[in-house]
């Protein structure tokens, strides 16, 4: 039952049961009320007395005062039993009251400078201790500092100890965050006080010592006025100063705080608190860092605490930390605790996008267009019906599909007629919209390694009515072997799935070094197969999209530059205007320039999964022999059909090819070794071959050859260069199966191909080759 | 795969005749080329020679699907149609079926359509004619057997079955698994 507010109520007072009472809701409400509102009060000649001494005592050492309570009760103790006058603001009257009354009451007379000193270590210290945690409150504090300043004039306030130790920090806290805040907080309570104590006539300037206002002992008053009045300004500028300090001393916490706070129950406040504040720091790093402490303790305690806060595993973090400026992480972190808006995709085979929209609407869901970008794309926000069961989903009206993925089939525009290849089709959104693009026209042949996800490709294509595709289950690496000469492929690889962290939260604490490599070698097979199986004269096409929906380079931007390197593609504009543009360059490694034609996209900055996309085109079917032709018997076969060369031709090529070859090898070398893994793999294939090939010293000299000239495949004629070599290779070998092994294991070994002959075997080679290749 | 034997088209046929007539041979020669059927696992699939030409470079057990599945013949070689035919025998459906908005869901089910849910329905059906089930925004949502002739439809009582249910678009969600 609610209290009526009744002014003409009259309140009985003194001893009894009814003054004991309730009262009505205006006396009681008045008891909250009064103490928060009221302005800064006048004060009494002792009160300001009171705040001369203040103002001198602003820093004296707290750990005198936290000490204090601990001596036990005495007379000058006794403030802190008498009940805090105003209970909502806990923390900061009752802090303020506290310090500044033990200071006051321990040390008279000093000069404010020393306090000031003194004041900035002690406080150091009381942060060190505590840790920002009560930042916000001690905000507020601040901004009542001047409010409370005298609220306490009255030597028998009592306010509440226990919150002397945290109100240390808390100023500091307080004094961080109005520095943070560009001292305007400060500013304005700098400004009060100078007002409140010109009318007192008192000089001081300091917040920390308005804060720390209380009770001053009469003695003091009057010679503190005189050196507050001159140190005003000084104190201003020391306050100042201070306060940046303080923010500096965003403590990185010791050992034993760190684990102290593994054992105590996560504070994720704080942690999220403390995370911000190491940012701020590290962002500002010359002007806020702490004396003494390295960048690099910084960073670690910053990657520990968002370990804990969202809840990643620390190579996960480390990775994120090298991708992302550190303005960028948290917002990419707290986008991944949050979904991506649910969209569809209209199927323009069966209905148009405005015909979908307003059925869906009639049915009871809210929907919109998906952007300018594309033409049949909505997002849904909200639904009274599944909308994955709706009978317009059910008659294949629309496809439940991520924005994201709408991206490498806008990439790879199919035409009408041609030949696509999805290589990881499950579990069918992008062929179906593949298909819609075509007109059911062309084929499409769609596979996957898994048989399971296959039924969904099945069930999608009949659903949307696609006719013209054919659904296989093959790993992609057979592929160029079953079938080849497509006009466009789409390769969505398997990846570490780090861009769909939203989704699938498991991958924060699951995905370690060894994954990621593990993908990555996968990926760089698949597209290696992808590029064999693209026809480069395809009259209409010779495109490839690479796509993930990873962040990660080694996924990415390593890939797609290992291709480029073992294959005639060459990147070219995706045609997505929007997106982050592919690295050139990350860590240690170097990438194509050409790189910067792939699109990134990310959660926090456009609102899809995280994903990357590239369009690759072939330029030449024959593959580059030297650098690891996976498939020699698809390596010969198009270059047989090349156009032949004489031999004689050949070295004077292979002499310009090792003139170019110098810009590229300084480049292949850092490639070559970017490669890592994959290299090497193909290096330990290839010492067994070069044993058998180096039966004789022509041989030798063939695979050096090879070697070299290989480089200079990817100088301007690669086709032609190519040619020279496998033909002038093959001319030399009498036995076919023979050669097709040996050179297989000679090309991969990017690493031996360095070897250069000398100008006199060079010559000797020539004249050997010279022989066979005139037959 | 292989291409139908006589006596599988014939089955086939017969069980497509029951729903588009004779139709079937606007299926077969069509102005965009030629298409055919043929027999992969069991199932039966309809396609182009295009992608007949590309599906035969698939080895057998690697391939799943081609063009688009009509149904498939059982143990006991009777041919049953599937779901994901309804494409094909929708254009060309001599006797269809209007289903009123609320019994739409009903039937989407599985559920056969009661007299209730009946919207409109060809005249002339006969009993036991196929039929092709459409929502009222003419959506086609499966097909099955008419139960009564339409001259019993307008005068039997609201509860009775009107039409069979055989197949309905429902199944891409419910039956998955059997579409291969």
């Amino acid at each position: 039952m609610g209290r009526k507010l009744d002014p003409t109520n009259k309140v009985k007072r003194g001893p009894g049961k009814k003054t004991k009472k309730q009262q009505g809701a205006e006396t009681e409400l008045a008891k909250f009320i009064t103490d928060e509102e009221t302005g800064p009060k006048r004060l009494s000649s002792r009160g300001r007395k009171r705040a001369a001494k203040r103002v001198q005592n602003s820093k004296k050492p707290k750990v005198a005062a936290e000490e204090q309570p601990k001596k036990g009760f005495t007379d000058e103790n006794s403030k802190w039993l008498k009940p805090a006058k105003r209970k909502r603001k806990i923390d900061e009257p009752e802090s303020e009251d506290d310090s500044d009354e033990h200071w006051e009451e321990e040390e008279d007379e000093e000069e404010e400078e020393q306090q000031q000193q003194k004041g900035g270590k002690d406080q150091g210290k009381k942060g060190a201790k505590l840790g920002v945690k009560k930042v916000v409150e001690e905000k507020k504090k601040e901004d009542d500092d001047d409010d409370d300043d005298d609220d306490d004039d009255d030597d028998d306030d009592m306010v509440d100890d226990y919150g002397t130790l945290e109100d240390g920090s808390g100023e500091e806290a307080a004094e961080e965050e109005s520095d943070g805040e560009e001292l305007l907080p400060i500013e304005r309570a700098a400004k009060k006080a100078k007002k409140m104590k010109e009318a007192m006539g008192l000089g001081s300037d300091d917040d920390e010592e308005e804060e720390e206002e209380e009770d001053d002992d009469d003695d003091d008053d009057d010679d503190k006025e005189e050196e507050n009045k001159s140190d005003a300004d000084m104190d201003e500028e020391d306050t100042v100063q201070a306060n940046i300090d303080e923010m500096d001393q965003f403590k990185l916490p010791g050992a034993e705080e760190r684990e102290k706070e593994g054992v105590l129950p996560l504070d994720l406040k704080s942690i999220h608190q403390r995370i911000k504040d190491n940012i701020d720091v590290l962002c500002n790093f010359s002007t806020k860092r702490e004396e003494g402490k390295e960048r690099a303790e910084y960073i670690s305690l910053l990657k520990k605490d968002l370990c804990t806060y969202y809840s990643y595993n620390y190579f996960l973090i480390e990775k994120l930390i090298d991708l992302f400026p550190l303005s960028e992480l948290v917002d990419f972190l707290e986008a991944n605790e949050i979904q991506r808006p649910v969209t569809i995709r209209t199927n323009t085979l069966k209905t148009r996008r405005r015909d979908l929209a307003q059925a869906l609407i009639n049915r009871g869901v809210n929907l919109d267009p998906l952007g300018k970008w594309s033409k049949v794309g909505l997002v849904i926000y909200d639904s009274s019906v599944p909308v994955g069961a709706t009978p317009e989903y059910l008659s294949g009206q629309y496809m439940l599909q991520g924005a994201s993925s709408f991206l490498p089939v806008m990439a790879l525009s199919p035409q009408e007629g041609e030949s696509v290849l999805d290589m990881s089709s499950a579990p069918g959104g992008k062929t179906t919209y593949i298909a819609q693009l075509m007109r059911n026209t062309g084929v499409i042949v769609a596979n996957d390694a898994n048989a399971d996800r296959l039924k969904s490709v099945v069930g999608n294509i009949h659903r949307l009515g696609v006719t013209n595709t054919v659904i296989c289950n093959y790993d992609g690496r057979q592929f160029p072997k079953v079938m080849g000469g497509f006009d466009r492929v789409l390769l969505d690889a398997p990846c570490s799935g780090t861009g769909v962290i939203a989704k699938d939260p498991a991958v924060k604490t699951s995905k370690d070094d060894t994954d990621i490599h593990r993908s990555a070698h996968l990926q760089k097979e698949l597209i290696l197969s992808a590029i064999d199986s693209v026809n480069a004269e395809s009259t209409t096409g010779g495109y490839l999209i690479y796509c993930t929906c990873s962040i990660m380079v080694e996924e990415n931007e390593w890939v797609v530059d290992y291709a480029l390197k073992k294959r005639n593609v060459k990147l070219v504009p995706t045609g997505l205007d929007f997106g982050k543009e592919g690295f050139t360059r990350f860590k240690e490694r170097r990438f194509h320039p050409s790189l910067k034609l792939s699109r990134r996209f990310y959660p926090h900055s456009h609102n899809m999964d995280g994903f990357f996309v590239a369009k690759l085109k072939k330029f030449s079917n024959v593959i580059p022999t030297a650098p690891a032709a996976k498939e020699e018997e698809n390596a010969d076969a198009p270059e047989a059909t090349v156009v032949t060369d004489s031999p004689e031709e050949k070295p004077a090529k292979s002499d310009k090819t090792k003139k170019t070859v110098p810009g590229k090898a300084g480049d292949l070398k850092k490639k070559t070794q970017a490669n890592g893994t994959a290299a090497k793999k193909i290096a330990n294939v290839k010492p067994k071959g070069k044993k058998d090939s180096l039966a004789g010293p022509k041989k030798a000299k063939v695979a050096k050859m090879d070697g070299e000239t290989v480089k200079g495949t990817k100088a301007k004629k690669p086709a032609e260069k190519t040619t020279d070599e496998t033909k002038a290779s093959k001319a030399d070998k009498k036995d076919g199966s023979r050669f097709e092994k040996k050179q297989g294991k000679k090309t991969k070994t990017p690493l031996k191909a360095k070897n250069r002959i000398g100008k006199n075997k060079f010559r000797k080679l020539k004249h050997m080759l010279g022989k066979p290749d005139v037959e | 795969m292989r291409p139908l034997t006589e006596e599988e088209t014939k089955t086939m046929f017969e069980k497509l005749s029951k729903y588009i007539g004779e139709n079937i041979k606007l299926l077969v020669d069509r102005p965009d080329g030629t298409y055919c059927f043929r027999l992969h696992n069991d199932r039966v699939y309809y396609m182009s020679e295009k992608i007949l030409k590309l599906a035969t470079n698939i080895s057998r057990d690697k391939l799943v699907s081609v063009g688009t599945c009509f149904g498939k013949f059982t143990k006991t070689t009777k041919f049953r149609l599937h779901i994901t035919a309804l494409d094909f025998l929708a254009p060309y459906a001599k006797f269809k079926v209007w289903v009123k908005p609320g019994a739409e869901q009903s039937f989407l089910y599985g559920n056969h359509v009661l007299k209730s849910g009946l919207g409109r329905i060809t005249e002339n059906t006969e009993q036991y004619q196929g039929v092709v089930v459409y929502s009222m925004a003419d959506v086609p949502l499966g097909f099955g057997v008419a139960a009564k002739s339409t001259q019993e439809c307008r005068r039997v009582d609201p509860m009775s079955i009107v039409v069979f249910h055989q197949a309905d678009v429902g199944e891409f969600i419910r039956n998955e698994d059997t579409l291969t």
